[in-house]
């Protein structure tokens, strides 16, 4: 049995002008615990609705979604979905609750009923883990935008959530923002091996997960590893470009250079020292 | 800018900053009631003491305190002079008389009265909000109130609501700034001298401004739920109030001053020299 699981899942939404949006047609995935998944997607594709659907903020209208078996329509189950999944939003102005960054980390657990000892516990591993230690009683309001949603993202993590879902968290955040927090959550992967599902349009950040699925108008159009990439159709029939490097590649590989499709910085110099190293 | 959401908060390391909120919020009370007790200057003298000794245990600068109530000095001394120029005593004849205005000798007590009454019952409350941040206050009313529930009051609730409320005055403000930014670029007539036309212009303000509470309150509810937010139930604290000895001293310590107040005021046992001080 997946972690989570989405069978044949519909939603629609009645939109601005009184139409009926469908949203999500049909979508059947699964994930497994310590999955690093990208979900990407344009607007309007259907993203920020299916992490909605994750945790139980929305019901499916048709089709059934399983968190360890059990069904987000399940009121009784909520609680025990929403200790598993935790989401962080994209505006982190709009997820905090108290004027103060610890105590804002607790309020998750404080929910859970925990004893204080352990919230005290939880509080500074999560802030220690996002690297966030020394701003423990400022104001989130002296803080910057990646700063900010770092504590948004100690505030799940306190909860010890076994998956976390980041929806277009670095949306709102400039490119150092971005990089503190995509930092953060692989390192959450690989060391606490926690399950990530990322959400976003930024195709750089997509690069950096084990797993993509492509979202387009409603139905998932790919989903699969690094190798996508070598398909750019799907992208491009999605709406999305593709990362800079895999599309710098694809140019030289045009250009008759082989420099295969390389995902970041590093691996794509090194293709290339690799590639003119090889002609000489 | 100042961080709003910190109220008047003056940071220091004090006995009356570490005090327990609960017990800071129950003196006021008492200490509220008990300035209405007091009748005789020198009751309140007696009270001013103590006050000042607070205030100089909180090590908030004095010239800070009386800062922060800058308005309500020039109201007081406002409400001081009409009380004197409209005072009427029949028993005795006035001092000076101006047309419909006599001064009277018991009008210039009274009068000095009434201000030291105010400015002693605005003097405490300001000392709690410079030693208290606004946070300490909400969990302090929040199990304050706690015996209401059983009455079905959703105290929980009430405290939750006034600290989103002030964690969110900051955003607010910003949220302001930046419409009026966009609404004057627009042309908006903010700077019109015609007050007419500036209250017009704040229309196309506020209307933006309750629509974007109305969704940012709708995503904050979101984040709540996702962090397994299902009211009070089962919920704990991470910051569990604790009473300290200290508190207990410092609360005796008021009642001690109320009885000696009321004293002052009935003279239950007929003391010679409290009716000697009974001005």
């Amino acid at each position: 049995m997946s972690f989570l699981e989405f069978k044949n899942v519909e939603y629609s939404y009645v939109g601005g002008d009184d139409e009926l949006i469908q949203a999500l047609k049909s979508v059947s995935f699964s994930i497994e615990r310590g999955e690093f998944v990208a979900l990407v997607g344009c607007n309007g594709s259907g993203k920020s609705t299916l992490a909605r659907l994750c945790n139980g903020l929305l019901a499916p209208d048709g089709g059934e979604v399983l968190v360890d078996g059990q069904s987000t329509t399940d009121k009784r189950a909520l609680f025990d979905i929403r200790k598993k999944i935790g989401i962080v939003f994209q505006n982190p102005d709009n997820q905090m609750v108290t004027t103060i960054v610890e105590d804002d980390v607790a309020f998750g657990p404080e929910n859970l009923g925990l004893p204080p000892e352990e919230i005290r516990e939880r509080v500074d591993w999560a802030l220690a883990s996002v690297g966030m230690s020394e701003h423990a009683k400022s104001g989130p309001f002296r803080l910057s935008g990646g700063q900010k949603q770092r504590v948004a993202i100690a505030g799940v993590l306190a909860i010890k959530p076994e998956l976390m879902i980041l929806d277009e968290a670095t949306g709102m955040l400039d490119p150092n923002g971005r990089r503190e927090v995509l930092e953060v959550v692989k390192k959450l992967n690989r060391d606490e091996n926690m399950a990530v599902i990322m959400i976003t349009h930024f195709m750089e950040e997509a690069a950096a997960a084990d797993r993509i699925i492509v979202l387009n108008k409603g139905s998932i159009a790919a989903d699969g590893g690094k190798e996508l990439f070598n398909t750019p159709e799907v992208f491009e029939g999605a709406g999305l470009d593709l990362p800079l490097y895999v599309r710098l590649a694809r140019r030289l590989n045009d250009a008759g250079m082989d420099v295969g499709c390389p995902l970041t910085a590093d691996e794509f110099a090194a293709a290339v020292a690799k590639a003119q190293g090889g002609k000489k | 800018m100042r961080d709003v959401s910190m109220g008047q908060y003056y940071p220091a390391s004090s006995p009356v900053h570490r005090a327990d909120p609960r017990f800071k919020l129950i003196i006021l009370i008492l200490y509220l009631v008990t300035v209405f007790f007091c009748d005789s200057f020198f009751s309140f003298g007696f009270m001013t003491l103590f006050v000042l000794i607070t205030i100089l245990l909180s090590r908030v600068p004095i010239l800070k305190v009386l800062k922060s109530l800058r308005l309500i000095i020039i109201i007081l001394v406002f409400t001081t002079l009409l009380m004197m120029i409209f005072y009427s005593d029949t028993t005795s004849a006035p001092l000076a008389e101006w047309g419909i205005f006599h001064i009277y000798l018991n009008g210039i007590y009274a009068a000095i009265k009434l201000g030291w009454r105010l400015m002693l019952l605005v003097l405490m409350p300001t000392v709690l909000t410079l030693t208290s941040t606004p946070t300490e206050l909400c969990d302090g009313l929040e199990s304050l109130l706690s015996p209401l529930k059983v009455l079905h009051l959703p105290v929980h609730e009430l405290a939750l609501i006034m600290s989103i409320a002030l964690r969110l005055i900051p955003s607010l403000i910003e949220e302001t700034d930046k419409i009026v930014n966009a609404q004057r670029a627009r042309g908006a007539a903010f700077e019109s001298r015609n007050p007419f036309k500036k209250i017009k212009a704040m229309i196309p303000v506020l209307i933006p401004l309750f629509v974007s509470s109305f969704r940012r309150a709708d995503e904050l509810a979101d984040a709540m739920d996702s962090r397994c937010y299902r009211g009070a139930k089962g919920r704990t604290r991470m910051k569990k109030l604790k009473a300290k000895f200290s508190d207990f001293v410092a609360l005796l310590f008021w009642c001690a001053i109320t009885v000696c107040i009321l004293f002052l005021n009935y003279n239950w046992l007929g003391w010679a020299f409290i009716t000697a001080l009974s001005l």
